[in-house]
C-alpha cells in the first residue's frame, strides 16, 4: 500500500510495506465489523411509538460472549501483529549485516555533512569524501551509517528507503541500509530541531557503479555540480515566503480582499 | 466570566447558605458550579486560541508564503511556534480544564449527591493557580524572541539552550506555565478522588456511581501517579534554561534522552487521563437517549482499570527510533498493542448498549456515536504505530498526526460538545436549540474528517510533521499533494465557521432559550433530580440511593426510567 504513495528504494521497505499490508487487513476487518456494529444497531433500533427498550444487562454468560468472543479474536490478531512486527523488527534495526560501505553522517542546525569511506571502505582515512547536503550510494551495496549529530537532536530519514532514525548528540548511533533503486530522493529532518526545521533537507542520489565512481572523482578534482542544489532550482525555487501578493488568483489573496 | 456564570442563580430555598456578594459568589468562589464554569470558560477561550493558531499554520501549509488573512505573514519562526503552542493549548489548556476539572467538577458533586467538593478552598486555589498558568503561557507569546517554537514535547537540547532555540524566555515561560498547570491539577486532583470515595449519598456503593464519575476518578488517579517524573524534568529544564546546569546536555555530562522518558512517562497515561471523562460522558449519554442499562457496567470499569494500568508501561513507544536500544523496542510493541485488548472490549460494550434500545438522536447522542465512530478510526490507526517496525516509516509523518488527532479531537472538542449539550440544561436551566444544535454537529463533524482523513495519505506519501513549506523537499511540492493540503485548509475554515452557530445557539440560548425543567432527558442520575439549575448547595435534603445509575426500561415498571433516589415502593 504505501508503495503506491512513493517509491521502494530499499531492500527492506518491501517488508515494511508487507506488514504494513497486513496489520491493513486486520484493523480493517475490525474496523468496518464494529463499525457496521454501530451503524446498523443506531438505524434498527430507532425510537418507534409504543416499542419499548429491552432490558439486558450484559452480565449474564449468554450475552456477555457477544463481547468476550470478539475480544479473544481480537487477542489472537494481536498475537499476529506482534509476531510479524518483531520478525521485520528485528531484520532492520536490531541486527547489523555485514557491510560493503560506510558513510558517517552529521546533522546540524540546519544541515547534512555526509562522509564517505571512499575507496578503502573505512572512515577517518585520507581517501574520505565529504559533502554537505549530498549523499551518494552505489546501488546494491549494504551500507552501514554512523550517525551524529552537533547540537540538537535530529532526523535521518529517508522515505523512499523507509529509514528513519534520531541523531543524538553526544552519541554516535549506527545502523544499516541497502539502496535497490537508481534515483535521487528527499532526506528529511525529522525531529523538530529549530529554526530552519523545514528547510533541512538533502538529497540522496543511488547510483550505478560508474555512475557512482564518476561522481566522486567529480567531487575530489572539483567539477562536482552539487545534486540538492540542482533539484531545489529546478523543481522548485528557493523559500518562497517573499512572493505574496504576485499571485493575484489565490484563496487566501481573495479572502484578504474580502474582508 | 462574569456574563456566563451570571445564568447560575442562588436559589431562595437554600436556606441554609447565606446570600454572598458578587466577589464572592463568582470571583472567589467555593462553589464546585461556579468553579466549573470559570475552569470551562477558560478552557473555551484557550480553544479559541488554540483553533486560530490552527488557522494560521493550515493557511500557510495550503497557501506557502503568502499573507495569512487575520494573521500576517507565518515565517518559519512563527510557524514552529504556532504548532507548538496549538498543540500544548489543546492539550494542556482545553483538554484537561473543560473534560477533567470542568466537567468533574460540576458533576462528582451532583452525581453522587453532595453539597460541595470535599475542599471547596483547594478547589478554588487549583483553578487560580491554572488561571496563573495560562497566562504566563500568553505572555510567553509576547517577549523578546517570540513563544516557545520547540514542539509541545520540547526535546532538549533544543529546548533548554537558548542558543539553538532562538526563544529564550518562550521556552522559559512556557515550561513554567506547564509545571504551574500540572501544580493546579494535582491540587484539583486530590480534590475530587477524595470527593468522590467519602463524599456520596447514603446508599451509593461503589457500583452505583455513574461512569462519567469512575472515569473522571480513575483519570486523575492517573494524572496524580504519572506526573511527578514530568514535574521533576521540567524543574531540570528549567533549570538548564536559566541556571545553566546540564541534566540534558551531553557536553556537560548529561542525556537528552532522560527528558523523553520522563516526558512520555507521564505522556502516554496523559493520553488517557484526557480520555476517560470523554468515555464516561459518553457512556451517560448513550444509555439515556437509548433508553438502555449499559451493558456489562462492571466489564466497563475493569476494562478501564486494565487500560490506566497498561498506559503506564507503553510509553516507549514514542522512542522506537529515538536512539533507545532496539532490543527494549520489543517489550513496548508487546504492552502497546496489547491496550487494544481492554479498549476493544470497551468499545464493543458500549456498541452493545445500542443493541435493543429504543433510540432518539437528539443533538447530545449525535455527538456521543459520532465520538465512538471517530475513536475508531484514531483507535484502530494506533495498531501501525504500535508496531515499531511500521513505526520506522510512520514516526512523526503526518499519519501520526492524522491518526492522534482522530482520538484527540473525538476527546477534546466531541466530548467537550457532548458533554456541553448534554448538561446545558442543568447548568444553565435553559434548553438548546435542536436545529442549531444538529446544524452545528453537522457542520463540525464532515468537515473535521475532511480534514483529516486526506492527512493519512499525506503520511504515507512521506510527509513529515512541523514543516511549514514544503516547496523545499522536491518529492512533497508535487501538485497532487498540494491540492490535499489545500482541501485539508479549506475544510478546516469551514468547520470554523460553523462554530459560530455554537456560539449563538449557546449564548442566544443561555438567556433566551426555553425554560429547563428538572429532568428533561428522563435520566437516572441525581443531578436530575433537583431544579435547573442546581441551587447553592445543591441538595435540599441529601437523597437516598436505592439502585445503580442505568436502570432504564426494567420490565414491570410503566415509566422507562427509574432514577436512584426514588425508593422502591414509590413505583
Amino acid at each position: 500500500m504505501i508503495e503506491y504513495f512513493i517509491y521502494s528504494a530499499s531492500s527492506f521497505a518491501g517488508d515494511i510495506d508487507d506488514l504494513f499490508f497486513l496489520i491493513t487487513l486486520i484493523i480493517g476487518f475490525w474496523f468496518f465489523l464494529t463499525f457496521g456494529a454501530l451503524v446498523y444497531f443506531t438505524i434498527k433500533f430507532r425510537k418507534k411509538d409504543g416499542v419499548k427498550a429491552q432490558y439486558i444487562t450484559g452480565e449474564k454468560h449468554s450475552e456477555t460472549k457477544w463481547t468476550h468472543y470478539p475480544h479473544f479474536a481480537v487477542i489472537a490478531m494481536d498475537v499476529v501483529i506482534i509476531a510479524a512486527n518483531i520478525l521485520v523488527w528485528v531484520n532492520i534495526k536490531q541486527t547489523l549485516p555485514p557491510r560493503d560501505n560506510l558513510v558517517r553522517v552529521i546533522g546540524q542546525q540546519w544541515s547534512w555533512s555526509f562522509i564517505h569511506a571512499g575507496p578503502d571502505g573505512e572512515l577517518d582515512t585520507a581517501d574520505d569524501i565529504a559533502t554537505v547536503n549530498d549523499l551518494h550510494l552505489k546501488i546494491g551495496d549494504t551500507y552501514h551509517f554512523e550517525l551524529q549529530s552537533r547540537d540538537v537532536l535530529h532526523n535521518f530519514a529517508v522515505p523512499a528507503f523507509r529509514l528513519r532514525q534520531d541523531a543524538v548528540p553526544g552519541r554516535t548511533i549506527s545502523g544499516w541500509f541497502k539502496p535497490t533503486k537508481i534515483g535521487t530522493y528527499d532526506l528529511q529532518c525529522a525531529e523538530m530541531c529549530g529554526y530552519g526545521h523545514g528547510i533541512m533537507g538533502a538529497a540522496v542520489t543511488v547510483h550505478s557503479e560508474e555512475s557512482y565512481n564518476e561522481t566522486m572523482s567529480q567531487i575530489q578534482n572539483g567539477t562536482y555540480e552539487s545534486h540538492y542544489q540542482k533539484r531545489m532550482g529546478t523543481k522548485t525555487g528557493m523559500p518562497s515566503y517573499t512572493s505574496h501578493f504576485e499571485d493575484e488568483g489565490s484563496f487566501a489573496v481573495l479572502l484578504a480582499s474580502i474582508f | 466570566m462574569s456574563q456566563a456564570t451570571a445564568a447560575i442563580q442562588t436559589d431562595t430555598h437554600a436556606e441554609h447558605h447565606e446570600e454572598l456578594n458578587f466577589l464572592h459568589k463568582y470571583i472567589l468562589p467555593v462553589d464546585h458550579k461556579v468553579i466549573a464554569m470559570q475552569y470551562i470558560f477558560t478552557g473555551l477561550i484557550m480553544a479559541i486560541i488554540g483553533g486560530y493558531f490552527a488557522y494560521a499554520f493550515r493557511m500557510q501549509l495550503a497557501f506557502p508564503g503568502e499573507l495569512v488573512p487575520f494573521y500576517g505573514l507565518v515565517g518559519p519562526g512563527e510557524y514552529n511556534m504556532l504548532v507548538t503552542n496549538h498543540g500544548t493549548i489543546m492539550i494542556f489548556w482545553v483538554a484537561m480544564p473543560v473534560l477533567i476539572a470542568g466537567f468533574g467538577n460540576f458533576l462528582i458533586p451532583l452525581m453522587i449527591g453532595c453539597d460541595d467538593m470535599v475542599f471547596p478552598r483547594l478547589n478554588r486555589l487549583s483553578y487560580q493557580i491554572f488561571l496563573v498558568s495560562a497566562l504566563v503561557l500568553i505572555a510567553s507569546f509576547f517577549v523578546t524572541g517570540g513563544g516557545f517554537g520547540g514542539a509541545w514535547t520540547a526535546y532538549p537540547p533544543l529546548s533548554s539552550v537558548a542558543e539553538y532555540s532562538l526563544t529564550d524566555w518562550g521556552a522559559s515561560l512556557w515550561i513554567l506555565a506547564v509545571a504551574l498547570e500540572f501544580v493546579s491539577f494535582l491540587l484539583g486532583g486530590i480534590n475530587f478522588v477524595t470527593t468522590a470515595m467519602n463524599a456520596r449519598a447514603p446508599g451509593m456503593k461503589m457500583w452505583d456511581i455513574p461512569i462519567a464519575v469512575w472515569f473522571i476518578v480513575i483519570a486523575v488517579i492517573l494524572f496524580m501517579a504519572s506526573v511527578g517524573p514530568l514535574i521533576a524534568g521540567s524543574v531540570m529544564l528549567f533549570m538548564d534554561q536559566r541556571i545553566g546546569t546540564s541534566f540534558f546536555l551531553p557536553s556537560g555530562g548529561g542525556d537528552p534522552l532522560l527528558w523523553q522518558h520522563l516526558f512520555w512517562f507521564f505522556g502516554h497515561p496523559e493520553v488517557y487521563v484526557v480520555l476517560l471523562p470523554t468515555l464516561g460522558i459518553v457512556a451517560d449519554i448513550i444509555t439515556v437517549f437509548s433508553r438502555k442499562k449499559l451493558f456489562g457496567y462492571k466489564t466497563v470499569i475493569y476494562t478501564a482499570f486494565a487500560t490506566g494500568g497498561l498506559s503506564f508501561v507503553v510509553w516507549a513507544h514514542h522512542q522506537f527510533i529515538a536512539g533507545i536500544d532496539p532490543r527494549m523496542a520489543n517489550v513496548f510493541v508487546v504492552t502497546t498493542v496489547l491496550i487494544s485488548i481492554p479498549l476493544a472490549e470497551m468499545m464493543f460494550s458500549y456498541i452493545a448498549t445500542l443493541y435493543g434500545g429504543s433510540i432518539e438522536l437528539k443533538t447530545p447522542m449525535l455527538w456521543a456515536l459520532s465520538f465512538i465512530a471517530a475513536f475508531l478510526i484514531g483507535g484502530v490507526t494506533g495498531i501501525y504505530l504500535g508496531a515499531s517496525a511500521v513505526d520506522v516509516y510512520l514516526h512523526d509523518s503526518y499519519f501520526v498526526l492524522a491518526h492522534f488527532h482522530y482520538t484527540f479531537f473525538p476527546i477534546t472538542i466531541i466530548g467537550m460538545f457532548a458533554a456541553l449539550t448534554f448538561w446545558f440544561p442543568k447548568m444553565f436551566g435553559r434548553m438548546m436549540n435542536e436545529t442549531l444544535g444538529k446544524i452545528h454537529f453537522w457542520g463540525t463533524f464532515i468537515p473535521f474528517n475532511c480534514i483529516f482523513l486526506p492527512l493519512f495519505f499525506l503520511g504515507l506519501a512521506g510527509q513529515h510533521r512541523r514543516i511549514y513549506n514544503y516547496n523545499h523537499f522536491p518529492d512533497l511540492a508535487t501538485q497532487e499533494l498540494q491540492n490535499i493540503r489545500i482541501f485539508a485548509t479549506v475544510s478546516l475554515v469551514v468547520m470554523l465557521c460553523f462554530q459560530l452557530v455554537f456560539v449563538y445557539n449557546f449564548f442566544v440560548s443561555m438567556f433566551k432559550g426555553e425554560k429547563a425543567p428538572e429532568n428533561p432527558w428522563n435520566a437516572n442520575t441525581l443531578e436530575w433530580s433537583i431544579p435547573s439549575p442546581p441551587p447553592h448547595g445543591n441538595f435540599k435534603t441529601l437523597p437516598t440511593v436505592y439502585r445503580g445509575p442505568y436502570e432504564y426500561s426494567v420490565p414491570g415498571r410503566e415509566m422507562d426510567y427509574w432514577p436512584q433516589h426514588v425508593p422502591p415502593e414509590e413505583s
